[in-house]
């Protein structure tokens, strides 16, 4: 097997617990604005997510997002939904962002257009994202297209997955997890975790199936910024379930203190999430507000992280 | 469908169409994997997910796009615990839709094994996928 050149999967190999984020969605033609915010991540996190079209919402695409964040020397993760292209087109965009130096791919089928800017439009959905995981694997191992056809070389690439331990059927999630696995996904980002518990129990049925010496798994973590924001959240982003007893501690400081008690919140469920057995990093997010990131992974302690080419440097090492 | 349709597949599909419709509201992708998915056909999914849910499920099962109707896929991953049969199949990686396939008949398509083709390049097996 071909062991994809890709820093994250570096850290994690050496047992680093792993700092990824997300750069916020741009609607800018100018790369300095992406250059900028992927600057303002350098240092606070390892690895970078690319979104696409998030919400579906049109944003950059994130093979030009992915590419703009390593130019601003950091790791790019290239999110890919299946909602947007058909297998044709997933499979140019894959190779384009092998081409472009991508080494992180995540894998998810999306939003679906009714909750974006869009609902009028027509859906590929001509794959899902447990097949687009296998033909992303074959590429790389075997180096053919879904076709059958050969490229002139296989790509190289660290292939994640997502999964939402939070969403109904709750047993059928760990067995989905297995199968993503079995596709090929060697990292999993998690949806946003406010329900600690339940991430708990889905970690262990993870275990049971033998699944936590098979793939990385990486909760994410959100900051609200507000009761509101949060409240937002629970009731229009699919997939997201915030209980009750956190809008009601965000609800119950003053308006002008809720970014700062959403910091702590963040911090608290950071530092839960690195007790449970098999959690090898955390993904921290926030909507618009990259300052709240930066000061979550300051509070947790998670800084400062390895330096970069640190990764080879130690795998060097006898 | 985009391959010639014969006298006696009209007729099947005749059959075939109501029966299915009526039972399974049935899509007719010509490819059934009912038998795999707890009888709850996957194509009345919004997103068309041959393997299982995404991370849109609502709280009370329902689905993403249409808040007033029940996942397929908690009715599919419900439905295969039920079945006598086939219950590990939920665990099978199924292949990508073949769409020439769309407005055919899967019973036909199942006896002359024309459900059964897969791209070249589908590697159905992990552990095929991981000998490079």
């Amino acid at each position: 097997m071909r062991s994809a050149p890709s820093r994250l999967a570096a850290l994690l190999r050496q047992g680093h617990f792993v700092v990824t984020a997300e750069l916020s969605a741009i609607d800018s033609p100018d790369p300095a604005v992406t250059l900028n915010r992927a600057a303002a991540l350098r240092g606070h996190a390892d690895a970078v997510n690319c979104t696409d079209n998030t919400g579906a919402h049109v944003h950059l695409s994130p093979l030009a997002a992915a590419h703009l964040v390593s130019e601003a020397g950091v790791e790019p993760i290239m999110q890919l939904t299946t909602r947007d292209r058909n297998r044709l087109g997933l499979q140019a965009d894959l190779l384009g962002a092998a081409a472009l130096g991508v080494r992180n791919v995540l894998i998810m089928s999306g939003d679906d257009v009714s909750a974006g800017d869009h609902p009028e439009a027509r859906s590929s959905y001509d794959i899902d994202s447990m097949q687009l995981v296998r033909i992303a694997r074959t590429m790389r191992d075997q180096g053919t297209y879904l076709s059958g056809r050969r490229m002139e070389s296989a790509p190289s690439f660290f292939i994640g997955a997502v999964e939402n331990p939070f969403a109904p059927p709750y047993d059928f999630r760990p067995a989905r997890l297995l199968k993503k696995v079995e596709a090929g996904a060697e990292f999993i980002q998690t949806q946003l975790v406010f329900d600690v518990p339940r991430l708990d129990a889905f970690m262990r049925r993870a275990g049971d199936l033998g699944l936590l010496e098979r793939v990385a798994i990486i909760p994410s973590v959100a900051v609200p910024r507000s009761a509101r924001g949060a409240r937002f959240m629970k009731e229009k982003v699919p997939g997201v379930q915030i209980p009750d007893a956190v809008l009601r501690r965000l609800e119950a400081v003053p308006v002008a203190r809720q970014a700062a008690e959403g910091i702590r919140i963040a911090v608290e469920i950071v530092n839960q999430l690195r007790d449970i057995a098999g959690v090898r990093g955390v993904h921290v997010i926030a909507i618009r507000w990259d300052e709240g990131v930066l000061t979550v992974i300051e509070e947790a302690g998670l800084l400062p992280r390895p330096l970069a080419g640190a990764g080879a440097a130690v795998a060097a090492l006898p | 469908m985009n391959e010639p349709v014969s006298l006696l597949e009209r007729a099947v599909i005749a059959i075939e169409r109501p029966f299915k419709e009526a039972v399974w509201d049935c899509r007719m992708c010509g490819q059934c994997i009912l038998h795999s998915t707890g009888l709850s056909c996957p194509m009345r999914c919004p997103k068309t997910l041959r393997n299982g849910p995404c991370g849109g499920v609502r709280a009370d099962g329902a689905c993403e796009v249409f808040p007033d109707r029940p996942c397929v896929w908690v009715e599919a991953w419900e439905g295969s615990r039920r079945l006598p049969l086939w219950r590990d199949h939920a665990d099978h990686l199924n292949p990508p839709v073949d769409w020439r396939l769309q407005g055919s008949s899967s019973w036909i398509n199942l006896a002359t094994g024309r459900d059964r083709r897969r791209p070249r390049g589908w590697v159905s097996e992990a552990a095929d996928a991981q000998r490079a």
